[in-house]
């Protein structure tokens, strides 16, 4: 446990030592922020139903902020360990390969989670300037930001398995991208072919982020989405450790 | 301390290590030789559980390399080749995470980290990045990481390369300390270092070992093992047959180099016949303006063993 805390802790003190961190940081809060002010602007405009949650959390912006945000997270992870040889001095030392892959993917959790944070504070002070409840019920803040831990578990998982397939970032970035962006994109099928079976509408919903978002974000709390989130990173993470060995060994 | 049975490695299409086997004892100095792509670093790499061998069993302090890899490497300091090492971290930070790593914690951390510093000299650089540090301390950064846990064998993965002469006369001083309370197997190709640091040589070439003796049984055994020159006029006399018949001389050949007679003659390391030549010489009145002694090298030996074939 020491050691995976060890290799966590350079995990993500790595994240702050190049400065992309404050550049996806930076970049991720004008995101974000530009969001949640268009979002705010829409509800002014006309009544609605949505909350002000449920507009941020549902919008264009939001998604494609979301996915941008994945690859360059990731796509150092093991690319740079095999580019630059440390895999060679990290791995002779009496650590198991699990525990470096478990501490690549929480240390880009890690990032994930403090990418994030802040994003809560525009709820914060929304209500405090407003006087109005930016949500109807707890439940959608829970909700909304426990879609984004776990989406964002799934897709750090793709990235991790990505990063491993290559020893350029570049590469690693664009495999990233692709796939979380084909994973996006199935989700939306059943929106642009109205006329398919159930069976396949069933089964491209129970996929679609897009609606547990929105289901979500309303508060209301699935327990298969936990489920198929941790079910698809426990995946991702697995296939991650096996190409990571194949990989070494193979060297 | 080392053990290599009939240790293999295939990748696709070609063959690294075949079939190799020796052993390492407790307190020796190992010099692992062999040109580029003999398959030094490849078994090395073994040894050091970065990668499992196709067959064959390799171990450590008697802890098998692959099954029982977690105790071996506690018993193993490994430097890899071109000391790969994170550009962005301080050198102490690097060495208190990889003392964490071994499981060297607390005020034993402090210690060990101190006491690496102080034996590698890095302490006037203990608060730089890594990244702007020169090749020597690089490499300096690397061994002090390799003796964190105080381990009974260091394997070292070419030391020297792309050092200075200076640094490689610091590094391998180091290393002769490091001898006396380690068991170290080092990869180079300076082999006049070899000589002067290691008690036994492991030749290696194309995947397989062509001799393992001290440097000294090596240059010793080799075919022609010394030579002697001597430069003299010796007038009408007929040099290469009377120097022939002295005893220990195998071969004579002679040229000429203006105006004097060049003799070079091979004999077998144990004799020098060098008082005989001379009283040879001062019979028949030869006028002598050199007579010496050249001693083989490991390097003679290297070329012979990796060259034989070619040449």
């Amino acid at each position: 446990m020491t050691k995976f805390l060890t290799l966590l802790e350079r995990e993500v003190k790595s994240y702050f030592y190049s400065p992309i961190a404050y550049v996806v940081l930076c970049f991720f809060l004008l995101l974000t922020g530009f969001n949640f002010y268009s979002s705010v602007a829409y509800l002014s405009r006309s009544p609605s139903e949505l909350t002000v949650v449920e507009a941020t959390f549902n919008s264009i912006p939001f998604w494609i902020g979301f996915i941008l945000i994945i690859p360059p997270i990731t796509m150092r992870v093991f690319a740079e360990e095999f580019k630059m040889g440390t895999i060679e001095t990290l791995m002779t030392a009496p650590v198991r390969d699990w525990q470096v892959v478990l501490s690549k993917f929480g240390g880009a959790l890690v990032f994930y989670i403090v990418l994030w944070a802040p994003t809560f504070l525009y709820f914060v002070v929304f209500e405090n300037v407003v006087k109005t409840d930016a949500v109807n019920a707890t439940g959608a803040y829970y909700g909304s930001y426990l879609m984004v831990l776990m989406v964002g578990m799934l897709f750090l998982s793709i990235g991790c398995f990505a990063s491993v397939l290559t020893q350029n970032q570049m590469v690693a970035a664009v495999i990233c991208f692709c796939l979380i962006t084909l994973f996006f994109l199935g989700g939306l099928i059943a929106f642009f072919t109205p006329n398919i079976s159930p069976a396949f509408r069933m089964a491209t919903s129970y996929c679609s982020m897009l609606e547990h978002m929105g289901e979500f974000s309303k508060g209301m709390i699935d327990s298969r989405r936990f489920v198929f989130y941790g079910s698809g990173t426990v995946l991702m993470l697995l296939l991650t450790h096996h190409v990571f060995q194949y990989r070494r060994w193979k060297s | 301390m080392i053990k290599v049975e009939n240790l293999t490695k295939r990748y696709a299409g070609f063959t690294a290590v075949n079939n190799l086997s020796f052993e390492v004892e407790k307190g020796e100095i190992v010099g692992f030789l062999g040109p580029n792509g003999a398959g030094k670093s490849t078994t090395m790499r073994i040894l050091s559980s970065y990668m499992p061998a196709t067959s064959g069993r390799a171990s450590i302090a008697g802890f098998d390399v692959f099954t029982e890899s977690m105790q071996a490497r506690q018993h193993l300091g490994y430097m890899p080749e071109n000391v790969p090492l994170y550009p962005d971290m301080r050198v102490t930070e690097y060495l208190n995470y990889r003392a964490s790593l071994k499981e060297i914690t607390g005020a034993r951390q402090r210690e060990r980290v101190g006491d690496v510093k102080e034996l590698c000299a890095l302490k006037e650089v203990e608060n730089r990045i890594i990244g702007t540090l020169s090749k020597g301390y690089r490499q300096r950064v690397g061994l002090a990481d390799a003796l964190l846990h105080a381990p009974d064998l260091l394997i070292l993965d070419e030391p020297t390369i792309g050092l200075d002469p200076n640094q490689i006369r610091q590094v391998r001083d180091l290393i002769r300390n490091l001898g006396r309370h380690h068991t170290i197997l080092l990869s180079t190709h300076i082999l006049p270092e070899v000589e002067m640091t290691c008690s036994r040589v492991v030749i290696i070439n194309k995947g397989q070992i062509e001799a393992a003796d001290t440097p000294e049984n090596l240059v010793n055994a080799m075919r022609a093992a010394g030579g002697i020159r001597l430069e003299a006029k010796v007038g009408k006399d007929d040099g290469v047959a009377e120097l022939g018949k002295l005893a220990g001389v195998k071969e004579v050949s002679v040229e000429t180099e203006d105006g004097w007679s060049v003799f070079t003659l091979r004999t077998d390391s144990r004799t020098d016949p060098r008082e005989e030549i001379w009283q040879l010489a001062a019979g028949r009145r030869w006028t002598v303006r050199e007579l010496s002694r050249r001693r083989a090298t490991l390097e003679d030996v290297f070329v012979e063993m990796t060259l034989g074939d070619e040449v």
